[in-house]
C-alpha cells in the first residue's frame, strides 16, 4: 500500500530509518547548496563579469554557507550517527526513539523555512555570521534574515534533541561489557559532538532570539542608536561557532579512525591517546572563539592568550594525525574508495590545519582577516575533512545501511575527481587571498593577478560537480542492480558488522556481551566468528511509531512563519499546535510492542 | 528471594523509587539533566547580554530608580516555597501517597502561578514608568532574561497542571512517576535560576 509506505517513514521511529532519513535529507540540501557554489563560481569565473551581482550575490552566498554548515554537514553524520551509533555500542535502539523522530522533523522544517526565502521575499544576505548591522532592518530590509532566525532556531532545537539522545543513548544502553574504553572511535567522537553541541547550541538559541526581537520587536540589542552593542552578537556566535567547527570535524575523525583501522587490518594505534586527543579537542574548542575576533580591536592581552589557546589545538590534532599514520604503517592496507578518501583527508586536512596555524597569529590574521585566504582554510578543514569523512562514511556504510555494495570503479572515478577537483578549487585562493582579494565580494577588476586564480578555481568546481554526479549515477545503480551484500562485507572490527545488512528493526536478536575493544574483530580472531549473548532469547520491546513528531514540526513551521512575516498572531497559533500535540504526548498511553522469539530472523556472520 | 525483598525497597507493590524503576526512567533522568545543562548555557547567555547592556538605559531610569525589592523578595519567596512543596511531593511519591502527592504538586502549582501574577503586575508597573522593550538595551536584555525566565515558570505551571490531571487518573506507577520527578528538578531548576536573577538583576542593580 503506498501510502502506508509514505507514512510508516514520516511516523518511523526506529533510528536506522531515521538515519536514512537524514541522508536524504542532506542530500537534498547538497544539491541545493552546491547550485548556490557552482553560480558563486560562475559569477567569479572573469574578471568584471555582471552574471550574477549585488544583492542576489549576497544571497547566495549566505544561503550556500549557512546551508552547507546547519542543514548539510551536520544533519548527514547526524545521519550516520543514528545509524550506527547503537549498533556499535550493541544497543537495540536510541534512549528517545519519539523524540529522534522530532528532532528529525524539526530539522526538515527549519530547513525548509530557511529555503522558502528564496521563493517569499528574498534570502538572507548579511553572511553565514549574520553580523549585527548588517543584519538588522537598516541594512537588511524585508524578510531575508528573519528566515535565517527562524530557520536556524527552529533546526538548531532539533540539534540540541539529537545531542542529548546521543548521549544519554551512550551512557545508558550500552551492552554488557561495553566499557567506555572499549567504544569504537565513532562512538567517542559521537560522545564528545554531542556535548559540544549542548553547550555550544544554546548561546546560538539565545543569539538568535536576540536577533528576532531587535528585527521583529524592535529590541535593542544591536541597534547602536538605541544603546545596543554589536561586538555582543559577535562574541556569542563565536562562542557558538567556533565549536560548531569543531563539532563538524570530530565525528569525521570517528570515521577516519574506524575507516583507516578496518582496511589497514590494524587495530587503531594510540587508542587511548586518541580517546584523549578527542576530548581535549572537545574542551579547547571552547577556549578559541575570539580568534575570529581579532580584528575587532579587543586588544593584546585578549589576542595574545587566544592566539597561544588557538595553537595549542594543533597538538591534540597532531597526535590524532600521527596516530593514524601508525595504524597505516605495517598495515595491510586495501585501498578502497572508502580508504582512499581517508587518506586523501590527511593530506588535505594537515594543510588546513597548518593555515590554521597562520591565521592564529594575530599580526598575520590583520593581513589575512577577510580575504580569500580565510575561504581557503575553511574549505579546506570543512571539505577535506568534514566532506572526505562524510564520503568515506558513505562508501563504507552504504552496504551496512541498504544490504549492496558501491561499485568500486566508479567509486574510484568518484574519488580521483572530487580529489583533484577540491585542490584545483581552493588551493588557487590562498594566492588570491594574498594578493588582496577580498571575501563575500562579487566581482574583481583585470590586469590585477587575479585572472589566472579564479579561472582555476572555478573549473575546480565543475570537477567535483561532475564527481558528485558519479557518485549519485553509483547509487541510482546500486539500489537498482547493486551486489548484494553480506553482513561483514570489508571484515569489519565494530559491532555493526555482527549483524545483517541492512540489520533487522531490533538490531540484536539477544544483547551481546563484549568481551574487548574491536569487539567483532575479537570474536572472529579468538571466538568462533559468533557474539557472544547477554541474555537469554526473549520477546524484544518496540517502540510505536507516532504521527505526533511531525505534526509538532508543522506547528513550528507555521509559527516560524508567521514571525518571519510580523504576525505574532500565526505565530502564537503555530505555538498552540506545538503545546497541544505535547499534552497529547503526554497523556498517551502506548508503551509500544513485542517482537515475539519465534518473528525473529536467525542472526548469524553472514545474513 | 528476590533482591529487592531483601533490601526491603519494595512499598506497596511498587519498587521505593519508581522513578528509576525501567529503563525508560533512567534514560528520562539522564537526558533531563543534560537538557537542564543546556538551559543553564542558555540563561548564562542571555545574563552574559545583560550584565554588558545594563549600563545602556539611555532616557530610560537606571536600574536603581526602577527596581522595588520588596515586591521581588516576595516573588523570591514564593517561588522558594513553591521549590520546597515539589519536594515534598516526590517525597510522598516515595512513600506511595498519590494524595498527597497530587496536593503538593497541586500546590507547586498554585504557588508557580501567584509568582507569574506578580511578575505581571511588576512589569505592567515598568512599562508605566517607560521601562519598555522597546526603550534601550538595558531594557531589551532585561525582558528577555527575565521574559524566558517567566516562559519557564509558565510552561512549567501548565505541566505540572497536566501531571496532577493524569496522575488523578493514573495514580502512581513506574510510567507516571519519572514525569513527577523530573517535573520537580525543573521546578528546583527554575528555582535556581531565579535566584541568580534575584542576586544579579535586582541585587546588583540596586547599587
Ligand atoms: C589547527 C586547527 C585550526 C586553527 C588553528 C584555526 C584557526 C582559524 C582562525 C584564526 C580563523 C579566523 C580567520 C579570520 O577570519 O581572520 C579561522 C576561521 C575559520 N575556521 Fe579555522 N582553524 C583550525 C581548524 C578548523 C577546523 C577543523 C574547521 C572546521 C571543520 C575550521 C573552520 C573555520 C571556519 C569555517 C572559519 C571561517 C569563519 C568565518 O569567518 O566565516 N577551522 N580558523
Ligand atoms: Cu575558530
Amino acid at each position: 500500500m503506498r501510502e502506508n509506505w509514505l507514512w510508516s517513514w514520516i511516523t518511523t521511529v526506529d533510528h536506522k530509518r531515521i538515519g536514512i532519513l537524514y541522508l536524504i535529507g542532506g542530500g537534498f540540501f547538497f544539491a541545493v547548496a552546491g547550485l548556490e557554489a557552482l553560480l558563486i563560481r560562475i559569477q567569479l569565473m572573469f574578471p568584471d563579469n555582471s552574471f550574477i551581482v549585488g544583492d542576489t550575490f549576497n544571497q547566495l552566498f549566505t544561503m550556500h554557507g549557512t546551508t552547507m554548515l546547519f542543514l548539510v554537514a551536520l544533519p548527514i553524520l547526524f545521519g550516520f550517527m543514528n545509524f550506527v551509533v547503537p549498533l556499535q555500542i550493541g544497543a537495540r535502539d536510541v534512549a528517545f526513539p519519539f523524540l529522534n523522530n522530532l528532532g528529525f522533523w524539526l530539522y526538515i522544517s527549519g530547513g525548509l523555512l530557511l529555503n522558502l526565502s528564496w521563493l517569499f521575499g528574498g534570502a538572507p544576505d548579511a553572511g553565514w555570521t549574520n553580523y549585527a548591522t548588517l543584519a538588522l532592518n537598516d541594512y537588511s530590509p524585508g524578510p531575508g534574515v528573519n528566515y535565517y532566525v527562524l530557520g536556524l532556531q527552529i533546526a538548531g532545537l532539533g540539534t540540541l534533541m539529537s545531542a542529548i539522545n546521543f548521549i544519554t543513548t551512550i551512557v545508558n544502553m550500552r551492552a554488557p561489557g561495553m566499557s567506555y574504553l572499549r567504544l569504537p572511535m565513532f562512538t567517542w567522537t559521537t560522545f564528545v559532538t554531542s556535548a559540544l553541541i549542548m553547550f555550544a547550541f544554546p548561546p546560538l538559541t539565545a543569539g538568535l532570539f536576540m536577533m528576532m526581537f531587535d528585527r521583529i520587536f524592535g529590541a535593542n540589542f544591536f541597534t547602536t542608536t538605541g544603546g545596543g552593542n554589536v561586538t555582543v552578537w559577535q562574541h556569542i556566535f563565536w562562542i557558538f561557532g567556533h565549536p560548531e567547527v569543531y563539532i563538524l570535524i570530530l565525528p569525521a575523525f570517528g570515521v577516519f579512525s574506524d575507516v583507516i583501522s578496518t582496511f589497514s587490518r590494524k587495530r587503531l594505534f594510540g587508542y587511548h591517546s586518541m580517546v584523549f586527543a578527542v576530548v581535549l579537542i572537545g574542551f579547547l574548542g571552547f577556549m578559541v572563539w575570539l580568534h575570529h575576533m581579532f580584528t575587532v580591536g579587543l586588544g593584546p592581552v585578549a589576542n595574545s592568550i587566544f592566539a597561544i589557546s588557538t595553537m595549542a589545538i594543533a597538538v591534540p590534532t597532531g597526535i590524532k594525525i600521527f596516530n593514524w599514520l601508525f595504524t597505516m604503517w605495517g598495515g595491510r592496507i586495501r585501498f578502497t574508495t572508502a580508504m582512499l578518501y581517508a587518506a586523501g583527508f590527511i593530506v588535505s586536512f594537515v594543510m588546513g590545519g597548518v593555515t590554521g596555524v597562520m591565521l592564529g597569529v594575530v599580526p598575520a590574521d590583520l593581513q589575512f582577516h577577510d580575504t580569500y585566504f580565510v575561504v581557503a582554510h575553511f574549505h579546506y578543514v570543512i571539505i577535506g575533512g568534514t566532506v572526505f569523512g562524510i564520503m568515506t562514511g558513505f562508501y563504507y556504510w552504504w552496504p551496512k545501511m541498504f544490504g549492496t555494495v558501491l561499485n568500486e570503479k566508479l567509486g574510484k572515478w568518484n574519488f580521483w575527481l572530487f580529489f583533484f577537483g577540491f585542490h584545483l578549487t581552493f588551493f588557487p585562493q590562498h594566492f588570491l587571498g594574498l594578493n588582496g582579494m577580498p571575501r563575500r565580494v562579487y566581482t574583481f577588476e583585470a590586469n590585477k593577478g587575479l585572472e589566472t586564480g579564479n579561472l582555476v578555481s572555478t573549473i575546480g568546481t565543475f570537477l567535483m560537480t561532475i564527481a558528485l554526479l558519479i557518485l549519485l549515477y553509483n547509487v541510482a545503480k546500486s539500489i537498482r542492480k547493486g551486489e548484494p551484500a553480506s553482513g561483514d562485507p570489508w571484515d569489519g572490527r565494530s559491532l555493526e558488522w555482527a549483524v545483517s545488512s541492512p540489520p533487522p528493526a531490533y538490531n540484536f536478536a539477544q544483547t551481546p556481551r563484549v568481551r574487548g575493544l574491536d569487539a567483532w574483530w575479537l570474536e572472529k580472531v579468538q571466538g568462533d566468528g559468533k557474539l557472544k549473548p547477554a541474555e537469554p532469547l526473549g520477546p524484544i520491546h518496540m517502540p510505536s511509531p507516532s504521527y505526533l513528531p511531525f505534526i509538532m514540526a508543522v506547528g513550528f513551521f507555521i509559527s516560524g512563519f508567521g514571525f518571519v512575516f510580523h504576525s505574532w498572531q500565526v505565530g502564537a497559533l503555530g505555538l498552540v499546535v506545538v503545546f497541544v500535540t505535547m499534552y497529547i504526548r503526554s497523556f498517551e498511553e502506548d508503551h509500544g510492542f513485542h517482537i515475539q522469539p519465534d518473528e525473529l530472523k536467525p542472526q548469524g556472520v553472514e545474513s | 528471594m528476590r533482591i529487592e525483598e531483601q533490601t526491603g525497597t519494595v512499598v506497596g507493590g511498587l519498587p521505593a523509587e519508581p522513578e528509576k524503576a525501567t529503563l525508560e526512567g533512567k534514560n528520562k533522568i539522564v537526558g533531563f539533566w543534560l537538557f537542564l545543562a543546556a538551559e543553564s548555557t542558555l540563561f548564562a547567555t542571555e545574563m552574559g547580554a545583560y550584565v554588558a547592556l545594563k549600563g545602556s538605559h539611555l532616557n530610560g531610569p537606571p536600574s536603581q530608580e526602577l527596581f522595588q525589592l520588596p515586591m521581588v523578595a516576595l516573588s523570591t519567596l514564593i517561588l522558594l516555597v513553591s521549590s520546597l512543596t515539589s519536594v515534598l511531593g516526590v517525597m510522598s511519591m516515595h512513600t506511595g501517597d498519590a494524595r498527597k502527592m497530587l496536593t503538593w504538586f497541586g500546590l507547586t502549582v498554585l504557588l508557580g502561578a501567584a509568582f507569574l501574577g506578580l511578575e505581571t503586575y511588576e512589569f505592567m508597573e515598568y512599562v508605566h514608568e517607560g521601562h519598555t522593550l522597546t526603550g534601550s538595551a538595558f531594557a531589551s536584555s532585561f525582558y528577555l532574561l527575565l521574559g524566558t525566565h517567566g516562559a519557564h515558570v509558565l510552561f512549567g505551571v501548565l505541566w505540572i497542571l497536566g501531571l496532577v490531571i493524569q496522575g488523578a487518573k493514573k495514580g502512581i506507577t513506574v510510567h507516571t512517576a519519572p514525569k513527577f520527578y523530573l517535573a520537580s528538578l525543573y521546578w528546583h531548576f527554575i528555582d535556581v535560576v531565579w535566584i541568580f536573577i534575584f542576586t544579579v538583576v535586582y541585587l546588583m542593580g540596586m547599587i
